[in-house]
């Protein structure tokens, strides 16, 4: 490729500077294939919304049936409130652990590397391992709650029977999220404190702060990008959870842990009615859009362009 | 850098995890070592045994018969040990699921490494209104559920005669992998400096010529931390395969892993020697590059 290639009309930019540059052509292999399974897929949900389709055969338009059928269906809704609930749980039980364990980690304990090490190793399990570990570990008959009947035997926990009762199959599934999410949000909030400038503490011990005050008045609100990364990242993952679900509660009892990405699953892939999970996912698809629009302001990952361009 | 650096000590991993775009703080070891931090230095303890009593419990489990197993229950200490589950794990066509797995790995791979670093070159240093908005699209993208395009690609895929073949799989992952490693990619480009660019510029060099000879080279950090992530997504990968295929003959290992652990649920030895053998392969690579996992990992975090 040379510079006479369309860069040279990209027009604003005049006089030497264009030279060396790559075209905008460098760019379109990988955008083509990205839009072929992410952008257009997102059209095609949206018009599949308005038809009927049951894999086999055309799918042929139905107007708003489907969206007038899933309104009124107490389980779609009942779906997102649960999905919200999972969500926040998520959220409030991780953030205190990955930042007390991050700010922890970016300190200069000795055997820190080995411990943050040991960390990892949920990070690099699939979500499907972890949630059939812990099947495992929780079953009534031979699992914890079995050998430690002890902790487990009380109406807290259902008698041990964790995945019987909506309010224990919940708390699992928000434990389970955060034995497999604390991790990689320890990395983030361990990044974000070592960023932290050392004279600050400095000042703060000279000014006779302590250990808490300083957590306080410096460590926190320094981190307040870090964290609203982080939480905006568990957002986007909390409202797309699946496979644990899938393993570990296939949204029961009932319909109590059945999340909306759950709840499309079954939809389309268990009763194939392919119209009405669509509606669920172009709901999903605005709700994770819109989150994301809040990703890219907070974590000025688009001002990253920025500070180049003049150069 | 504070003196104790010992290869593979706890310095290196340190180092290891800091951003390149980070600036350096400096080290905190003149006032705290004094006062180590005990309150948080327990807590973080007692996470550690949560996180590493069901790693335990795996490992021993997948080591011990069955009855013994349900007898002593999960965190007891084994008796007899034996390979007799790795052996039974085996018989049920996990090799072939491995090799499949393997496969669609290496693929994945080749295409996130052919197509990002062209886009990620364009991105930081071509200027066009076009290319602005390729960046936003790709940002965009980083939050497009998979769950909310798995029934169209389901759809494209049947449509397009993929059904229940290995691309199937390979082409919709290596597309999703795209948005995070343009992200690292760009962020490794970026520490490129300007000079550099307008001295080949200067001498005339092509911007292929520059991308090869000046880019590439100096970017092979961020491409080893793209290389390594879009290979954990596509081996852990589960969804994909779980909708877009159904023969045994193309199952990956996550999948024969669901079906496995569905036939044999209450065969809790034989499970979790199913999940040890689908570990081994990652931790050999963690081992080996556990620098460019790690920063790569935290590169999602941003600042």
């Amino acid at each position: 490729m040379t510079t006479l290639t369309p860069s040279g009309r990209t027009g604003r930019n005049s006089g030497g500077a264009r030279i060396g540059r790559p075209s905008f052509l460098w760019s379109m292999p990988a955008i083509t294939f990205f839009a072929l399974f992410a952008i257009v897929p997102l059209g095609v949900v949206a018009w599949l919304s308005f038809t009927s389709w049951d894999a086999i055969g055309s799918p042929h338009w139905v107007g708003t049936a489907n969206w007038s059928a899933m309104f009124s269906d107490p389980i779609f809704l009942k779906s997102f409130r649960i999905t919200a609930l999972l969500t926040a749980l998520g959220i409030v039980t991780q953030t205190p652990v990955s930042l007390l364990i991050g700010v922890w980690a970016a300190g200069p304990q000795r055997n820190r590397g080995i411990l943050s090490a040991l960390y990892f190793i949920p990070l690099l399990m699939s979500s499907l391992a972890i949630s059939v570990v812990w099947v495992s570990l929780l079953n009534p008959y031979f699992g914890l709650p079995h050998e430690l009947h002890a902790v487990f035997g009380g109406g807290l926990f259902n008698d041990g029977f964790l995945f019987s009762s909506p309010t224990t199959a919940i708390g699992v599934l928000t434990f389970v999220g955060m034995w497999q999410w604390t991790p990689f949000h320890t990395l983030i909030y361990q990044g974000g404190a070592r960023a932290i400038p050392d004279v600050l503490y400095q000042a703060a011990a000279i000014d006779g702060a302590g250990r808490v005050r300083q957590f306080f008045y410096i460590t926190l609100p320094q981190l307040r990008n870090t964290m609203m990364t982080s939480i905006v990242l568990m957002l986007v993952g909390g409202l797309t959870t699946f496979d644990t679900i899938l393993v570990l509660t296939q949204g029961q009892p009932g319909t109590s842990t059945t999340s909306a990405a759950y709840y499309m699953y079954t939809k389309a892939f268990q009763s194939f009615q392919f119209g009405n999970a669509s509606v669920i996912a172009v709901v999903l698809a605005v709700f994770t859009t819109l989150v994301s629009l809040v990703v890219v302001r907070v974590s000025g990952w688009d001002k990253m362009r920025s500070t180049q361009e003049g150069v | 850098m504070a003196a104790v650096a010992s290869a593979g000590g706890p310095e290196e991993l340190a180092g290891a995890l800091m951003t390149p775009e980070q600036p350096r703080a400096h080290w905190r070891r003149s006032h705290t070592v004094a006062r180590p931090n005990y309150i948080a230095g327990v807590f973080a303890l007692v996470w550690l045994v949560i996180v590493l009593a069901p790693v335990y419990v795996l490992v021993k489990g997948s080591l011990q018969n069955q009855a013994q197993y349900t007898a002593s229950g999960p965190l007891s200490v084994p008796g007899q040990l034996t390979t007799a589950n790795f052996a039974l794990v085996f018989q049920q066509g996990f090799l072939h699921f491995f090799l499949n797995t393997a496969i669609i790995t290496v693929a994945v791979v080749a295409i996130v490494v052919v197509l990002v670093p062209p886009l990620a070159f364009a991105i930081v240093r071509n200027r066009s209104a076009v290319v602005t908005v390729v960046f936003r699209v790709i940002l965009l993208g980083l939050a497009v559920p998979i769950v909310a395009v798995i029934v169209p690609i389901f759809y494209l895929i049947s449509k397009a005669g993929f059904y229940d073949t290995l691309p199937a799989v390979i082409l919709p992952t290596a597309a999703f992998s795209i948005p995070l490693s343009t992200v690292v990619m760009t962020g490794s480009m970026r520490d490129i400096t300007t000079d550099m660019y307008e001295a080949m510029a200067i001498d005339g060099a092509s911007s292929w010529r520059i991308f090869r000879s000046l880019v590439l080279p100096l970017s092979r950090g961020g491409l080893a931390t793209v290389i390594i992530f879009s290979a954990l997504n596509a081996w852990n990968g589960f969804l994909f395969p779980l909708i877009l295929t159904q023969s045994a003959s193309v199952r990956v290992f996550t999948l024969g892993l669901y079906d496995f652990t569905t036939a044999n649920a209450v065969d809790a030895p034989a499970v979790c020697a199913a999940v040890v053998l689908s570990v081994v392969p990652i931790l050999v690579v963690y081992l080996l590059a556990r620098r460019a996992l790690i920063r790569g990992l935290m590169g999602v975090g941003g600042k």
